[in-house]
């Protein structure tokens, strides 16, 4: 399935960064340029007295600056060609999907705690239970361990398990069953089962939760083999993504973000899934490539609307496949711009991000100016105190200083 | 046939029976004959929060001679391997089943294909009850490709999907929220049918359990949890690693029955009870009270923590194909030398398919990468341009 949706999944990608309507947070994307920069060519540069060193490039800045105070109307006419759509929220998303699929596979089923009567904590499986009743909308004991590995034990036998963790970190009970069961039955059965199970669940830094509710588990995760791992960040990718994950043989991880619950998109009112293994280019550029994801995007978006005010044309790629990285669309990139700034949320030691340099320094070393950067969280358990936590995270301006290092 | 009570091995009642034997029965080494038997259990069912069920199996010839057969290649089989591993042809971990066969046959003799099996690590016997080849086995053991999981389990990861042996799992205690787990589909899918969630003495201490007895209870899944007690978890006796060693009593609100586990009846009759039961009432638990001759594992000598006189003690009291043997005899089934025959029968059966093993050829370096996901992912390595295959691993 992943191999007749990788077409569509692309095209769908790029056509919903231009057909979407954006809150102010996120940045139209302008249409492709033909010319590629070549390698040496120089950029704008920002003095240190501010003014910026006007070039043919500089100019293209400022057609930028303008495209982007016209956002709404752009983006109204690039997406007259699509269907209206419906707005929602980045949570009733994911319900749509999830709802949607469960009509679809009568072996679709939802085990997690307080999903049932109570509509899920985040409001995803909210009127869930009613609608298809208590056999498919399981609520379970905080018993994080057995009922991960019930689903696994169902998915054995060929049900679809829909398994939430009410927060990421509580999955650390199950790690076992993840690892070992979920990961690893289909190889060391030789091929006999397939664990078609999703696991999803909020995860990263919130609002002064605390430590132990601020985890980010994607980077715990990540060696286990035989598993996927998507992170979702806009209301049309966590449908998008929720569906496949439920349509794929493999076992999936949907990792959402505590803080993006309440994004509002319009999405498409057709059927549509997003592809597993494709990363979203949301911003193309010319000069540095930024690859991030989840709840980070945003900080990047931002950053980059004052780095455009400074001359700079970054391109941000959400990479959304967390395992395997899409070294497709991410080495098309690298190939262009030859520098790359890496943003994420996982902690320095041993996170995505580290992954990803490794990965792409072993594959695209030639295309590289400059050595990769990556800012990552700190190496520290999230604080509770609201200065403290906002260090711990990747800021945009921390990014902006970033890139201009980056661009030197 | 006359009823006849097996108190102890004697040759009173089969004088007796003899003229009138020998009239009426052909005595084949096979024999087809179903007959009705009854026997009795040895020792009499304990329960917790339920009914016993009664002592007297209803049994025939045919259903004797397979037990007696399937149990005996099961010795032949783990004797084997034992000198396959000292041989060095079997590497890694080796946990041997010897000992405990009745509870293997027992339980299959209750219950269908459509009904699931899943066990620990000590899976051999298990999977050949539900179907598996020697040859499997053997090559599996091995490494080779003619084995169950294509040589890339080992002897803690048997599987056999078409009978729904669900395996063969080497984290201890991990399987049973994974036997719940498919209990829980036989209930969506109303395919009343159960699940026989196995694990170990060790094992009944994991919290998962009562978690997962806890969901099974609370959804009345058709989950029957059953203790194999061999009385050691590895070189832990089960006195010194539970406060309370009456694992059948510990499911507390789940009913719960005592079994001796060396007697392939009364394995069969409680698991008949416990199939009925879990269809109607939700989890059960089994205790079977059963003994391993070997060690742990094959690194482990089993002579450290427990006396040889108390092995050889069990062996010659409550040996379960010892058992099966008196009992053809004194119902005069077959003889001595035709009874030998079928075990020397096995022994060439279990050599043949070693051979056999022997000669399957090892997997492929290709087989490395195959099955990591269920759509063969991450195989070829791709350079920037998709187009360019930068390489295929091997």
């Amino acid at each position: 399935m992943a191999a007749i949706f990788q077409g569509v999944g692309a095209a769908a990608a790029l056509s919903s960064s231009l057909s979407n309507s954006f809150d102010s947070k996120k940045f139209v994307s302008s249409p492709c340029r033909p010319f590629s920069v070549r390698k040496g060519a120089s950029f704008a540069v920002v003095r240190s007295d501010g003014r910026v060193n006007l070039n043919p490039k500089g100019r293209r800045a400022q057609q930028l600056i303008s495209n982007a105070v016209a956002t709404k109307s752009d983006s109204a006419a690039a997406s007259s060609s699509s269907k209206p759509g419906h707005e929602l929220l980045l949570f009733e998303a994911l319900q749509e999907g999830l709802e949607e699929e469960m009509e679809r596979d009568i072996r679709v089923c939802v085990m997690g705690e307080d999903v049932g009567h109570y509509g899920g904590s985040y409001k995803v499986t909210k009127g869930l239970a009613k609608k298809f009743g208590d056999l498919r909308v399981l609520d379970t004991p905080i018993a994080e361990n057995s009922f991960t590995g019930m689903g696994i034990g169902a998915a054995m036998t060929g049900l679809r398990p829909v398994v939430e963790g009410m927060n990421m970190g509580f999955l650390l009970l199950a790690f076992n069953q993840i690892s070992n069961n979920c990961g690893m039955l289909h190889y060391t059965s030789g091929g006999q089962f397939t664990i078609p199970i999703v696991i999803r669940g909020p995860g990263g830094v919130g609002r002064q939760l605390g430590a132990e509710h601020s985890q980010r588990l994607e980077s715990y995760f990540q060696s286990i083999p035989g598993i996927q791992m998507v992170a979702c960040s806009t209301p049309y990718n966590a449908k998008g993504l929720m569906k496949a994950a439920i349509r794929s043989e493999n076992p999936v991880i949907l990792f959402e973000h505590v803080l993006l619950y309440n994004l509002k998109e319009r999405i498409p009112d057709e059927d549509y899934i997003c592809n597993l293994e494709e990363a979203e280019m949301v911003r193309p550029g010319e000069h540095v490539t930024i690859l991030t994801y989840s709840r980070m995007r945003y900080h990047v978006m931002q950053a980059a609307k004052t780095l455009v005010n400074k001359g700079y044309d970054p391109e941000v790629i959400d990479i959304r496949s967390l395992k395997p990285f899409d070294l497709y669309t991410i080495g098309n990139s690298v190939k262009k711009t030859h520098r790359v700034l890496i943003v994420e949320e996982c902690m320095r030691t041993g996170g995505i991000g580290a992954s990803l340099i490794a990965a792409i320094t072993e594959n695209f070393n030639d295309y590289l100016d400059a050595p990769i950067m990556c800012l990552s969280s700190q190496d520290v358990p999230t604080p509770y105190a609201g200065t403290l936590e906002e260090v711990t995270v990747v800021q945009p301006a921390q990014i902006v200083t970033a890139v201009e290092q980056l661009c030197q | 046939m006359a009823l006849s009570r097996l108190a102890s091995s004697s040759s009173r009642s089969a004088d007796l029976l003899k003229p009138l034997c020998s009239a009426i029965s052909l005595r084949r080494p096979i024999s087809t004959d179903t007959t009705p038997i009854t026997v009795e259990t040895s020792v009499p069912f304990t329960s917790h929060q339920c009914d016993t069920p009664s002592r007297s199996v209803q049994t025939n010839a045919k259903e004797l001679f397979t037990f007696f057969r399937d149990m005996a290649l099961m010795r032949r089989m783990e004797i084997a391997a034992d000198s396959l591993y000292k041989a060095k042809l079997i590497r890694g971990f080796c946990h041997l089943y010897d000992g405990q066969e009745a509870v293997a046959v027992g339980m299959e003799a209750a219950i269908t294909k459509k009904d699931c099996i899943i066990t620990a690590y000590r899976d051999h016997c298990t999977f050949v009850s539900r179907g598996g080849t020697l040859l499997e086995v053997f090559a599996e053991l091995m490494g080779r490709q003619a084995g169950c999981s294509r040589g890339k389990g080992g002897s803690m990861h048997f599987y056999k999907k078409d009978s729904n042996f669900y395996g063969g799992h080497g984290i201890v205690g991990a399987q049973v929220p994974l036997g719940c787990g498919l209990a829980f589909a036989q209930k969506y899918s109303k395919d009343e049918a159960v699940t026989f969630a196995l694990y170990g003495d060790g094992a009944a201490n994991q919290g998962q359990l009562f978690e997962a007895l806890n969901i099974s209870a609370l959804w009345d899944l058709p989950a029957i949890l059953v203790c194999e007690n061999n009385h050691y978890g590895m070189g832990t006796a089960e006195w010194r690693a539970a406060k309370s060693p009456a694992y059948y009593k510990r499911g507390d609100y789940a009913p719960g029955l005592k079994v001796d586990g060396m007697d392939a009846f009364a394995v069969k009759q409680a698991c008949t009870f416990a199939k009925e039961h879990a269809l109607k009432n939700g989890p059960i638990i089994l205790e079977m009270d059963t003994y391993r001759y070997h060690g742990h594992s094959m690194s482990d000598p089993g002579s450290t923590y427990r006396t040889r006189d108390e092995i050889t003690g069990v062996r010659q009291e409550r040996d379960p194909v010892e058992r099966i043997r008196k009992l053809i005899l004194s119902h005069d089934l077959a003889t001595e030398k035709e009874l030998k025959d079928i075990e020397k029968e096995i022994r060439k059966e279990v050599d043949d398919a070693i051979a056999q093993a022997k000669e399957n050829p090892l997997p492929e370096s290709s087989e490395l990468f195959t099955n990591v996901y269920a759509k063969g992912l991450g195989v070829e390595s791709f350079g920037a341009d998709r187009k360019e295959v930068r390489a295929i691993l091997p």
